[in-house]
């Protein structure tokens, strides 16, 4: 059972990647970033729940829908607005936009638009945690839609015969990009395909924080300990369009997307910890008050930061250094 | 022909296979981040036995048996270069180079690039290629060509045994991802290789054979066959140099116009489509850069634009010969001042 004090940072970090798709949304409205937002409004509890339940070391791949991933993991603010933004403070230096960046400063391995591009990824992050016996773990996040990608089911299968360290965390959001899951999959659940490659799958629910930490908490240790890989498929719903330009509801309907924001996961917390007295309304406000206020400051800043230069940086394409043996 | 191997360096004749497999060997025991995976590497010791005997000298954990899975054989190695190792891969056939796309060309190409230098992607693919008969549209394909759209990957391509050991061993140490293709036809060749460490650097060509009238610039299993033409143009007296790529990316433009501005005529030959191929490439570089002093048009000798057939005469058809390329010099001297 997760203290107060855990679950109440839990409740910030969660406000924090809210606010961050809210404010990447203002400035998509304003044409102040380049390219599409994919918000994770609504997912908040997945990327916040596994990477909560990680430890600095273990690493996490990421996919186009992506900010709350980096920024459960400790991404900085800034660098991160940046590189949305095009800024040559960004991540990638305004090379990769939002769906192409990667530090292992902070144990994240990289994310690209390629939709399950990044599974084998994590999956061969894995296997080098495995090969130098390391205690790393891996969490491969990706969607429903990736689920039906060819070098998923490879990656997968090969996790499963090398009992690789890997969690692979199925944001299943039900659409991928405007098409139903149920016209895309002949199963009910995504998660009996853990069994397909010899590992444990569970489906679980993916708006509830703590279920999402405590079921990441256990496939971590089980990883550690040699006892390879699961699949967890997190039931969710993303309560925007798939891309900045699209209101979702040209394939949902208004009482389906309503329905679901009133399963928030941040409400859903917050009400929990009311309700057990480990936090009041003006907390709550308070708390809020100050991550948005987090969030203006950070926008302020990048908004300012300047543009890259106009300029072809071929020495850009390779990595210099050579290893050398005496 | 001759070859460029460390004339210091003690040497042992061995063919390529050989060669790749001293040096996988030699950097397996120096760094143990490299490790082995691809379809009967292990137990079969590879399908064309370049990995014969490393799994039982390094472990199974060093040498990985897989499933036929490219994709992810592929993408994995890009995770596990990410994270610390140094993977080589084998491909069993450049024609399934094409299931690992994505992972090659959007994810290994671009990640150092793509993330402002933050992310490294040392890694190793090596392939089998050239057009012969009896492989057939999916398992004789020289596809090497299309690789060189996609900035971030290295590309080698070794000719001689000592390259083949000196280029693999220096792909293996390099920062960024590297394409290895091992051609077919010179598998079987022998040559010095020299012993230890011995590596020859990603970007330089070579020039195998020293002439004054007309560069032949070339690259792979081609490079016999111009080498036989200039055997024959010898005798016709007409004098040829032949460059000999060794890496496609970064190609280096140096040695290649360097060797056009001394002779002032070239010919482009590659065993992959001419369209959009190597030799359109090299063609459109030595034009831009000497057209005022060449003596004649740069032709290109290419594969023709089909498949790559099953029947001998077919893929006969298909590939340049020997004597497409002593016709297409002697075209080139009649324009010109060829003695």
């Amino acid at each position: 059972m997760l203290d107060a004090s855990r679950r109440k940072e839990m409740l910030r970090t969660m406000l924090k990647v809210r606010a961050f798709e809210e404010k990447l949304d203002d400035l998509f409205q304003r044409k102040a970033m380049f390219g599409s937002t994919h918000s994770y409004r609504g997912q908040e509890a997945i990327a916040v729940g596994v990477c909560s339940a990680l430890q600095s070391t273990d690493l996490i791949a990421s996919y186009h829908r992506g900010t709350g991933h980096l920024i459960a993991k400790g991404a900085d603010l800034y660098l991160l607005l940046c590189e949305c933004m095009g800024r040559e403070d960004g991540y990638s230096k305004g090379r990769g936009g939002k769906m192409h960046m990667g530090d292992m400063g902070f144990g994240f391995i990289g994310n690209t638009g390629t939709v399950g591009g990044t599974v084998p990824t994590a999956t061969g992050a894995a296997l080098s945690a495995k090969v130098r016996g390391s205690k790393e773990v891996v969490v491969s996040f990706f969607g429903d839609g990736a689920a039906n990608q060819g070098v998923v089911h490879e990656s997968m299968n090969l996790a499963g015969v090398w009992k690789l360290p890997v969690i692979y965390v199925c944001e299943n959001n039900q659409y991928a990009m405007t098409v139903s899951l149920e016209k895309s999959v002949a199963v009910k659940q995504l998660s009996v395909r853990g069994a397909a490659y010899g590992f444990e799958g569970k489906t679980i629910d993916g708006n509830d924080v703590e279920a999402v930490y405590e079921a990441t908490q256990a496939a971590a240790a089980k990883g550690r300990s040699g006892g390879g890989a699961t699949f967890l498929e997190c039931i969710t719903y993303r309560w925007d369009g798939h891309f900045g330009g699209d209101p979702g509801t040209g394939y949902r309907s208004k009482e389906e997307i309503e329905s679901w924001k009133q399963k928030c996961p941040i409400k859903r917390l917050k009400e929990k910890l009311i309700a057990e007295s480990q936090l009041t309304e003006a907390e709550f406000q308070k708390m809020s008050d100050e991550v948005y206020a987090e969030l203006d400051a950070v926008a302020k800043r990048a908004e300012a930061a300047p543009l890259p230069k106009k300029e072809v940086d071929l020495d850009a394409i390779y990595a210099a250094s050579e290893v050398s043996h005496g | 022909m001759a070859d460029a191997a460390a004339e210091n360096q003690a040497t042992k004749a061995m063919r390529m296979q050989e060669a790749l497999r001293e040096a996988l060997r030699f950097e397996m025991a120096c760094d143990p981040r490299v490790f082995i995976m691809g379809e009967d590497v292990a137990l079969f010791g590879g399908a064309y036995g370049v990995t014969r005997g490393l799994m039982q000298e390094f472990g199974e954990k060093r040498v990985l048996d897989t499933p036929i899975s490219e994709s992810a054989l592929v993408g994995l190695a890009v995770g596990a270069a990410i994270n610390g190792m140094r993977p080589v891969v084998e491909i069993q056939f450049a024609d399934l180079l094409p299931l690992a796309m994505d992972q090659l060309a959007s994810h290994a190409a671009r990640y150092h690039y793509m993330t402002g230098g933050r992310i490294n992607v040392p890694m190793v693919v090596r392939t089998k290629f050239a057009t012969r008969a009896g492989g057939g549209p999916s398992h004789s394909s020289c596809n090497h060509g299309a690789f060189i759209h996609f900035p971030g990957l290295k590309i080698i391509m070794p000719t001689t045994p000592a390259d083949a050991k000196g280029l693999l061993l220096a792909a293996i140490r390099d920062p960024n991802p590297v394409l290895c293709f091992e051609s077919h036809i010179l598998y079987g060749v022998r040559g010095p290789v020299p012993e230890g460490d011995y590596t020859v650097p990603i970007g330089k060509a070579a020039v195998r054979r020293v002439g004054k009238d007309l560069t032949i610039v070339t690259c792979g299993g081609m490079v016999l066959k111009a080498d036989a033409a200039a055997d024959q143009l010898k005798s016709k007296g007409i004098d040829i140099e032949i460059v000999d790529l060794r890496s496609l990316a970064p190609l280096d433009k140096e040695t290649i116009l360097t060797s056009v501005a001394k002779t002032k005529r070239a010919i482009a030959l590659d065993e992959g489509p001419m369209i959009g191929g190597i030799s359109a490439e090299l063609a459109a570089l030595i034009q831009e850069n000497l057209f005022s002093d060449l003596k004649g048009p740069v032709v290109r000798i290419a594969a023709q634009p089909i498949p790559p057939p099953h029947s001998p005469p077919l893929v006969d058809a298909m590939i340049p010969d020997v004597d497409q390329v002593v016709d297409a010099v002697m075209r080139l001297a009649e324009g010109g001042e060829i003695s």
